[in-house]
């Protein structure tokens, strides 16, 4: 018998989170879904939108979150699906790995998922608004990652909870959304600003909100998620 | 030497439902206890306490000498084969294979797997994605998956299902071979011929108890199959 050691956490997570990827550049069947969610979205709010009664300024923030919010979701809920297939996680559970890595990784290939639709998003929605993007590209995906991993972490631990459940696809939302507000409200905000062309000082306020809830949410929901996986 | 699988008044429920009663049983090093039971028996639930996927609601086990739910020590000696895959299905079997080697920490993890789909017979379909594969090399994938780690515990949930007559006889050629290498065996199955060629001891379990639980003997299918009847519709 060979002599073993298993992987720690952060490498665990790291294998997991390859895995997911793998799993997904192979199917792209979510990644598709949320592209195509997202672009869809950003059309028909501008077909909607009236220009003579809102600005593009005061719109875009407010599009562009409900965009990420609810692709996002799409997502987030595919990432335990793999998993419950064909009761994979009851190999990974039974392995030598902490349940933390489980989470950390999950959470680190969705964060990659969520940023991937961000980075075609955004620009989309700078062409179709006219928006100044190149002025406040950086602040913006700043706050773009801070609030993805805000979202990946709450959703990563409630797509954990309700995998196995037959409503699992109205359960995540329902459970995560009232989380999610915390976590969009200082996103849009910060991008309001931003995009009106307030310095970025302005928006501090609401960034240091933004921190704060995601330091809160990746810690708690680190901790919460080995007991979702408790029967 | 103390057995590799220990049991002490066992017991798991589900709420009101106890699905495994006050259980007391052993296994040593290199002896493989076959256990069969109608559906509801418990038969699962206790593999699945013994995997460390459900804690036990009271009584103790113990895999190789650490107390259950005992974490990654407990863990990593153990291999769990199932009905159900248990396979990423987008990705190929040495894929599949190779990740399970690599979360064991098994050094050279491909070679192992490797090795592993070679003793199952599945080599030359190592790079096919498993949503590609029939039933049944799925399930020689997920066995080559449970033994990759070359594990010191093997709890095998129905490991026939949806075998060919090859694939049975590479399971049962790698069950023959760990066991031989000192590995210790819960198999829980209904084919009584199959669990009989490979058993040291049995149990017929019903409503989460032991009817009965004894050394294999010399006894033949056919006596067998009379002693079960008896003890399920008792």
């Amino acid at each position: 018998m060979s002599a073993r050691i298993p992987p720690g956490t952060f490498a665990a997570a790291a294998l997991i989170a390859r895995k997911d990827l793998a799993i997904e550049f192979r199917t792209r069947s979510a990644f598709l879904a949320a592209l195509v969610f997202a672009l869809l979205a950003i059309v028909i709010f501008y077909f909607a939108w009236d220009a003579t009664a809102v600005s593009a300024i005061d719109l875009a923030p407010g599009v562009l979150w409900v965009i990420f919010t609810f692709s996002g979701l799409l997502g987030l809920h595919r990432s335990f699906g793999v998993e419950e297939a064909d009761r994979a996680i009851d190999a990974l559970l039974a392995s030598p790995i902490e349940r933390e890595a489980v989470f950390l990784g999950k959470a680190f290939a969705n964060l990659v998922f969520v940023l991937g639709v961000q980075a075609l998003a955004i620009p989309a929605v700078a062409l179709f608004y006219n928006l100044p993007l190149t002025r406040v590209l950086g602040p913006l995906i700043a706050i773009a990652v801070l609030a993805a991993i805000g979202l990946v972490s709450i959703g990563t631990l409630f797509s954990a909870m309700t995998a196995n459940t037959r409503l699992s696809e109205l359960l995540l939302p329902v459970l995560a959304l009232p989380f999610f507000v915390p976590v969009v409200l200082p996103a849009a905000q910060s991008t309001a600003r931003l995009l009106a062309g307030r310095p970025v000082s302005e928006a501090m306020s609401w960034l240091r909100i933004l921190i704060a809830f995601d330091i809160v949410f990746v810690v708690a929901c680190a901790l919460a998620f080995p007991f979702t996986l408790e029967d | 030497m103390p057995p590799t699988i220990e049991a002490s008044g066992l017991t798991r429920s589900f709420g009101r439902r106890v699905a495994v009663r006050a259980l007391t049983f052993a296994v040593h090093r290199g002896e493989c206890l076959a256990l069969f039971g109608p559906n509801g028996a418990g038969k699962t639930t206790l593999l699945r306490v013994l995997a460390g996927l459900l804690r036990p609601t009271s009584g103790n086990a113990r895999i190789d000498g650490v107390a259950l739910p005992g974490g990654a020590a407990a863990r990593s000696v153990v291999g769990l084969i199932s009905h159900q895959s248990m396979l990423y299905s987008a990705l190929t079997a040495l894929e599949n294979v190779e990740f399970t080697a690599r979360m064991y920490g098994v050094l050279e993890p491909r070679d192992a797997a490797l090795r592993a789909l070679q003793r199952m017979r599945l080599q030359d379909r190592a790079d096919s994605p498993v949503r590609s594969l029939s039933r049944g090399m799925q399930q020689r994938v997920s066995i080559a998956r449970a033994i990759v780690h070359d594990p010191r515990v093997v709890l095998l949930d129905e490991p026939y299902t949806g075998l060919d007559e090859g694939g049975a006889s590479a399971l049962s050629d790698a069950l023959r071979s760990l066991k031989a290498s000192g590995a210790s065996l819960v198999l829980v199955t209904h084919h009584l011929g199959e669990g009989l060629a490979l058993a040291s001891h049995t149990a017929i379990m019903r409503d989460g108890r032991f009817l009965t639980h004894e050394p294999r003997g010399d006894v033949e299918l056919e006596t067998y199959r009379e002693t079960y009847r008896e003890a399920v519709t008792r």
